[in-house]
């Protein structure tokens, strides 16, 4: 049988999904078993029971200047900056996908435009939006829209213009404007390809907001890696990128459940 | 005075004529099929009698109004494929014939009720009651096509274009879907033009069948001349219009 053809049973599925997670922690396990054998006091690769204990430490206890729970904090910071970030960039997004993706004139003023501009890398005009900005929430919230939204628009304005022809006209005979034909037409087949494009934007948010975070800011989960980075706290600085990681996981989890729930309709046929 | 007449139409891409010299004057309540070979410009014809392209020269009128420049209510259309919104439930679908034509596309209230008990009516006779709240996705082609002319006729058109709305169904749902349609159309007593490639379904189906080819055949630059209408035939009593055969032939007719 040809190994195309081989499916692996249930078991050892899990099995294999498992496998590169669990041969990532003992291959860690190992390298920092080895490092700290050799220098007890090695800093870069912390025993796994250290960054539990650390991470626990992290989770519970307050800090002891501001009283706060500085993890809890900083992940609502950051949590507030990415969903304004990427929620400000989707609704512009399906806005002017629609209308470039619809009417002529406007596609004829904006798509090239739009080209272009995604070109610019963002980072590269952070500084300028520090100084237009200053250096509050807003400069982080408007990098994360000028590093996504061009992809956003780019992207859901191609799908505006992938819907069939024939439907479009066929909409027309039964009289629709082209109001409606935006409203009742393209905006729902658009919803789904949304939630996907998001999804796929969702890296480089993060990459937006912990770059803005490193450089300046007062907390926020970018700031403390790059904080607790000058005193070589790699039990803090694993601890935060796992759990970044999990939350960038879950939030992909529930965009995917929720292109599940709410748009039936593009589930295969039959 | 004849309900849908062309007059001397020409269409050109580029410098690439496509039609030329196409005269067409059709009677309300006429079953048109036309037929021809690949490119030979019939659904370039039956875009332009959707008013979905505008001819290069002449125009084509319905009821005496004005040439139209984009689709719209009195012209009612089924495409080979994506006739119907995959967003929309069955029920939703066929309602949509008539609200798309309000400011926000929908109905409210009473209205709402009103248009989903039409809606249902429409559905039972197209066979789809039992799918009304499934999504097109989960019907077969057959299912989909008697959707999108049922949908179309909700939105009561003058004219209904048909884009070989048949071409992709087994023979089978074909000859299921050819006596829906002729109920229908008996019904209604709607004027209809149809393209396909299948002669037999075109005289089967139609009053008149058109034929759709170049009248000339340039051997230096034989795409320099454009198709037209090169035969229109009387394809009424199986093709026999003015004689009706009383006595039993044994002679071997499709019907």
């Amino acid at each position: 049988m040809r190994l195309i053809n081989r499916h692996p049973g249930i078991v050892l599925r899990a099995a294999l999904v498992a496998l590169p997670f669990v041969a990532l922690f003992i291959a860690y396990a190992l390298g920092s078993q080895a490092r700290l054998a050799v220098n007890p006091s090695d800093k870069l690769m912390p025993a796994p029971s250290k960054i539990a204990e650390t991470a626990v430490r992290l989770l519970t206890e307050p800090d002891r200047r501001s009283e706060k729970i500085l993890f809890w904090y900083d992940t609502w910071a950051s949590l507030v900056r990415l969903t304004l970030g990427v929620g400000i960039s989707a609704v512009l997004a399906v806005i002017l996908g629609l209308l470039i993706g619809l009417l002529p004139y406007v596609r004829a003023t904006l798509a090239g435009f739009v080209a272009v501009v995604s070109m610019i890398p963002p980072l590269a005009v952070l500084p300028i939006l520090f100084i237009v900005f200053g250096l509050g929430e807003l400069s982080k919230v408007v990098l994360i829209i000028v590093g996504i939204l061009p992809f956003l628009i780019r992207d859901l304005s191609a799908r505006v213009l992938e819907i069939p022809r024939e439907m479009i006209v066929k909409a027309e005979t039964l009289g629709a404007s082209s109001w409606v034909i935006a409203l009742r037409v393209a905006l729902p087949q658009l919803m789904p390809r949304l939630i996907q494009a998001v999804r796929l934007s969702l890296g480089p948010a993060w990459l937006f907001l912990i770059a803005a975070e490193a450089i300046a800011s007062e907390q926020g989960l970018g700031y403390r890696i790059f904080l607790v980075r000058r005193f070589l706290a790699m039990d803090v600085i694993l601890t935060y990128v796992i759990w970044i990681t999990l939350l960038a996981f879950v939030m992909d989890m529930i965009l995917r459940g929720i292109s599940r729930r709410f748009f039936p309709w593009t589930e295969a046929s039959l | 005075m004849s309900f849908v007449t062309a007059t001397n139409i020409f269409q050109s891409y580029g410098r690439r004529p496509i039609l030329e010299r196409v005269n067409l004057s059709v009677e309300e309540g006429e079953f048109v099929s036309i037929v021809g070979a690949s490119g030979c410009g019939k659904s370039t014809f039956l875009r332009l009698l959707l008013a979905q392209e505008t001819p290069t020269r002449g125009e084509i009128r319905i009821d005496g109004a004005e040439p139209a420049r984009e689709p719209g209510l009195d012209r009612g259309v089924v495409f080979q494929r994506y006739s119907v919104f995959p967003h929309l439930s069955v029920l939703e679908n066929v309602v949509a014939g008539e609200s798309f034509r309000r400011p926000w596309g929908r109905f409210i209230g009473a209205e709402k009720r009103a248009a989903r008990d039409r809606a249902m009516q429409v559905l039972a006779r197209c066979g789809l009651e039992h799918m009304a709240a499934a999504y097109p996705a989960a019907l077969s082609g057959g299912m989909q096509q008697r959707l999108a002319i049922g949908q179309a006729l909700a939105a009561k058109p003058r004219i209904l274009l048909l884009d070989e709305p048949f071409g992709a169904l087994d023979p089978g749902t074909r000859l299921q879907m050819h006596d829906f349609l002729m109920d229908l159309r008996a019904e209604t007593g709607m004027t209809v033009f149809m393209v396909t490639h299948d002669l037999e379904e075109g005289f089967k189906l139609g009053d008149r069948v058109l034929v759709f080819d170049k009248p000339r055949w340039d051997l230096t630059d034989p795409d320099i001349i454009g198709a037209t209408i090169t035969y229109d035939f009387d394809a009424r009593d199986g093709g026999i219009p003015f004689q009706t055969i009383k006595e039993d032939t044994h002679v071997f007719r499709p019907n």
